[in-house]
């Protein structure tokens, strides 16, 4: 097939500026695109991240105490909660903890495997835990046990944290061991050495933020619970269809034995999904915003594509119809103007990959990104190949309809 | 002439209403995009304390005894070396800070105990950052020293609790402890919070929680150590702490700030701070290497990189895309421009110049840029209003102001005319005989 491309070559020459134009519109928004779309990638990637939890069945609730107490008295008193709780109509099972995966902080500590190490060999998030841990969360025990009742100790917030033995997420002891086992080993968390006694095989950290990304899933669990006068977190599973009455009965419950406490109106009792709404909120919010404006972008270079090839074949209807009586076909000429455009768009999108790396470099160097993905890449030359094809159907569709008496007016 | 122009454009734009109000969205999307973004920047990045911020500094050193040796000092101090570097007063103005959260019962009945963010500081803080007050004042460093039961509180609470009253001797409970106000802030709102700004730098970038409101309860350093032990955020430790015991924690947990109203000041309270960093070495109370900075706040704002790299990541973006929207218009100004050629070529016979041409063509894309200017004034009104349903801390301050107003108008007129400059010439070249021919 004569794919016409010299006499296009010879007439895009006359017309340089606008080609140029086109070419340079292509290139940036082609350069643009991949890098939004790649940072929505890695925003939503995080999203759909499971916790390690039950999730459906989980909600919590942030009790605060008020008035002066002792931490013997503290623990008498968060007990005397979960016993109500777990009497509760629909309650699988309820456990306490100083927090829990997405709350946004909490503790986090450093990780030695010799205590004379200078530095951690990773960070860790510290998770409390009693003996009703493990299966409220719904979590998976790979290797070794959960905590006995005895393993269980009190500690108050001004204690020193030294657990004897902890349970770990298969995570952390992977970055501890490489595969090797670990139950049995011996880790050193503040200082101090605790032996772990059993492998969960996933647990998120409290924190999604970035400064946290490195040690998401390396978790610890220490067998104790923690008395703080602020107060602590009880977490709930419910039977399967239970969520919503439990998440209703449970604050009134716990007010009717000891109404001296308060719950936040706005994060005093979430459920898991709440959770995990709010912990993500910006991410969703700037994946959004990233999206708008791909979409509008295309939606201007389209109509900019739209506009430059209808002039285009405004200015050249006598010639339309000087080739059309020379015997050009209408297809002759709708090919004429798609690979016309296939030239500019294709030397756009050449100029734009350079662009687009070049850009991603400098998100990497000045916004710490990762390196752009070539599926990005790839997919942003084939979304602009189309639609530069697209934008320029309808214009040279109407020029293919130029009549070939259009050659002996005057023009 | 210019009204005569002005009077082609119309006529030229309303030949072709579809490509003209394409024209006239592409930079107003382009704008809106822009000025949203550039206004939360310039919102987010102002001075947090006009006038004043070049004579407030942040003096640190490294109070730790431990085995690891930080490269940089924490980005607070101890409560030792802070409270002798407060107590010296070799500073024109001197105030330590330790945040905190506090248990407050409400002297009100109906309403619910709540927990309040504090900041436990000293009487020099509120003229030192030239605080407004609605109601009262602070409390004054004679009481202070006595761990007077005073506070200040915000308007945001005294709305809370009081309705907004004048509520300077009313007593609420802290912690258990009855606390009289003596002063209530009027709206007071630095962005960012700078003199909670610890942390920033490890946030890879994530800092939009430095741009909460103030704290709501302001207690005297030593009644909030009195009536709030245990609750105070610490920094780091290298010790043990006794959680109790925040004056002899080995933690950093105080923020000193200090005013040096002459550069000479400022070298006078440098050399101090490093005298005494070596006297307390010569002691043995610190062990590190002496390693002590002392930045003013805007050096300590950019080390701690205080715009959130989001904000500054959508507005590179939204330049980029103001960019796209450009070459957009310089494309159809030219093939429409370039289509009228056989009428230039008339007008060029009939004896206007390349510069009338030029200037006609240049006060259609300025008409172009006008009504884009419009359109992104109301797309940035639109875009801000979406900034302020966003989960973000400053969500709150995210308004149009009149210098961003001007300079939206100014940009749309500006990247107009840019944009039209070389189609312009183009078609002010066309020369008149060729035209003529054709015809």
């Amino acid at each position: 097939m004569d794919m016409q491309v010299g006499p296009i070559l010879s007439a895009l020459r006359r017309h340089k500026a606008g080609a140029v134009l086109i070419a340079l519109q292509i290139a940036l928004t082609l350069a643009i695109l991949c890098n939004a779309l790649f940072i929505v990638h890695q925003r939503l990637s995080h999203l759909s991240e499971p916790t390690g939890l039950d999730e459906a069945n989980i909600f919590v609730i942030q009790n605060e105490w008020v008035g002066k107490a002792s931490y013997a008295q503290l623990d008498a008193e968060a007990r005397a909660d979960l016993e109500v709780l777990r009497r509760l109509p629909g309650v699988a099972d309820v456990t306490t903890s100083n927090s829990y995966p997405l709350r946004g902080a909490g503790w986090d500590d450093g990780i030695r495997l010799h205590p004379d190490q200078l530095t951690d060999t990773t960070g860790a998030t510290v998770y409390f835990a009693d003996e009703h841990f493990v299966r409220t969360l719904g979590l998976k025990l790979v290797a070794g046990r959960d905590f006995r009742a005895g393993d269980i100790g009190v500690m108050a917030a001004q204690d020193r944290l030294d657990p004897s033995q902890v349970i770990v997420t298969r995570a952390l002891a992977d970055t501890l061991f490489h595969g090797d086992t670990a139950v049995g080993r011996t880790l050193y968390l503040a200082g101090s050495p605790a032996t772990i006694v059993g492998v969960v095989d996933r647990l998120q950290a409290q924190s999604v933020a970035r400064w946290a990304a490195d040690f998401a899933h390396r978790v610890v669990i220490v067998p104790r619970r923690l008395t703080s006068t602020l107060g602590t977190y009880y977490i709930v599973r419910t039977h399967p269809g239970q969520l919503a009455a439990a998440m209703r009965a449970a604050p009134a419950a716990l007010v009717a034995r000891n109404p001296r406490r308060m719950f936040d109106p706005r994060m005093g009792v979430l459920s898991f999904a709440q959770v995990r709404e709010r912990a993500y909120e910006s991410d969703r919010g700037m994946a959004t915003l990233m999206g708008v404006i791909s979409a509008v972008l295309l939606a201007i270079t389209a109509a900019g594509i739209v506009g430059v090839t209808s002039f285009r074949v405004g200015q050249r209807r006598r010639q339309i119809g000087v080739r059309r009586a020379l015997g050009a076909t209408r297809h002759d000429i709708v090919r004429y103007f798609l690979v016309e455009n296939l030239l500019v768009s294709g030397s756009g999108i050449l100029l734009g990959v350079l662009l687009a790396l070049a850009m991603n470099l400098w998100l990497i160097l000045r916004f710490g990104m990762q390196g752009l993905s070539p599926a990005y890449l790839a997919a942003g030359v084939a979304v602009l190949l189309l639609l530069g094809q697209a934008a320029a159907l309808a214009p040279a569709l109407r020029a293919s309809r130029v009549p070939p008496v259009e050659a002996t007016r005057a023009g | 002439m210019f009204g005569y122009y002005f009077d082609l454009a119309m006529r030229s734009l309303k030949r072709n209403k579809v490509l003209t109000g394409l024209m006239v969205l592409a930079i107003a999307v382009g704008i809106g995009a822009s000025m949203t973004t550039l206004t939360v920047m310039y919102l987010l990045s102002g001075d947090p304390l006009p006038g004043k911020s070049a004579r407030i500094y942040y003096p640190q050193l490294d109070p730790e005894t431990g085995a690891d040796v930080r490269k940089n000092p924490a980005d607070l101090l101890d409560y030792i070396s802070a409270h002798d570097l407060w107590q010296s007063g070799k500073a024109d103005r001197q105030t330590m800070v330790v945040f905190g959260s506090i248990k407050l019962q409400p002297g009100l009945a109906g309403q619910s105990p709540f927990m309040a963010d504090t900041l436990a500081t000293t009487s020099d803080f509120f003229p030192m950052f030239d605080v407004p007050f609605r109601y009262g004042g602070a409390w004054n460093a004679a009481d202070e020293a006595r761990g007077v039961r005073q506070v200040v509180i915000s308007d945001v609470l005294n709305q809370r609790l009081f309705g907004g009253a004048n509520s300077v001797g009313r007593t609420i409970v802290l912690n258990g402890t009855g606390v009289q106000v003596v002063g209530v802030l009027d709206h007071w709102r630095p962005r960012p919070l700078f003199y909670m700004l610890v942390g920033a730098r490890y946030s890879g970038g994530d800092t939009g929680g430095y741009y909460v409101r103030p704290q709501d309860v302001f207690l005297p350093m030593p009644t909030a150590l009195d009536i709030n032990a245990g609750n105070f955020g610490w920094f780091s430790c290298w010790g043990k702490p006794d959680r109790m015991d925040l004056r002899n924690a080995p933690c950093e947990s105080v923020g000193l700030w200090v005013q040096l109203d002459t550069a000479a000041k400022a070298a006078a309270y440098r050399r101090y701070l490093d005298a005494y960093d070596a006297q307390q070495r010569a002691l043995g109370r610190l062990s590190h290497p002496a390693n002590t900075r002392m930045m003013s706040l805007h050096e300590w704002m950019a080390y701690q990189n205080a715009v959130p790299s989001d904000v500054k990541l959508q507005t590179w973006l939204a330049f980029g895309f103001l960019l796209v929207c450009l070459f957009n218009t310089v494309g159809l100004l030219l093939a429409k421009f370039l289509r009228r050629s056989g009428e230039i070529g008339v007008r060029r016979a009939l004896g206007a110049t390349r510069g009338a041409i030029f200037a006609q063509c240049l006060a259609e894309a300025g008409v172009i840029g006008l009504l884009g200017g419009v359109g992104g004034l109301l797309l940035t009104l639109l875009g801000l209003w979406l900034v302020r349903q966003q989960p973000v801390a400053y969500a709150d301050v995210v308004a149009l102001n009149v210098p961003m107003l001007l300079l939206t108008i100014l940009l749309a007129v500006a990247a107009s005319l840019l944009a039209g400059a070389f189609p312009a010439l183009r078609a002010s070249r066309v020369p008149p005989a060729l035209q003529l021919k054709t015809l």
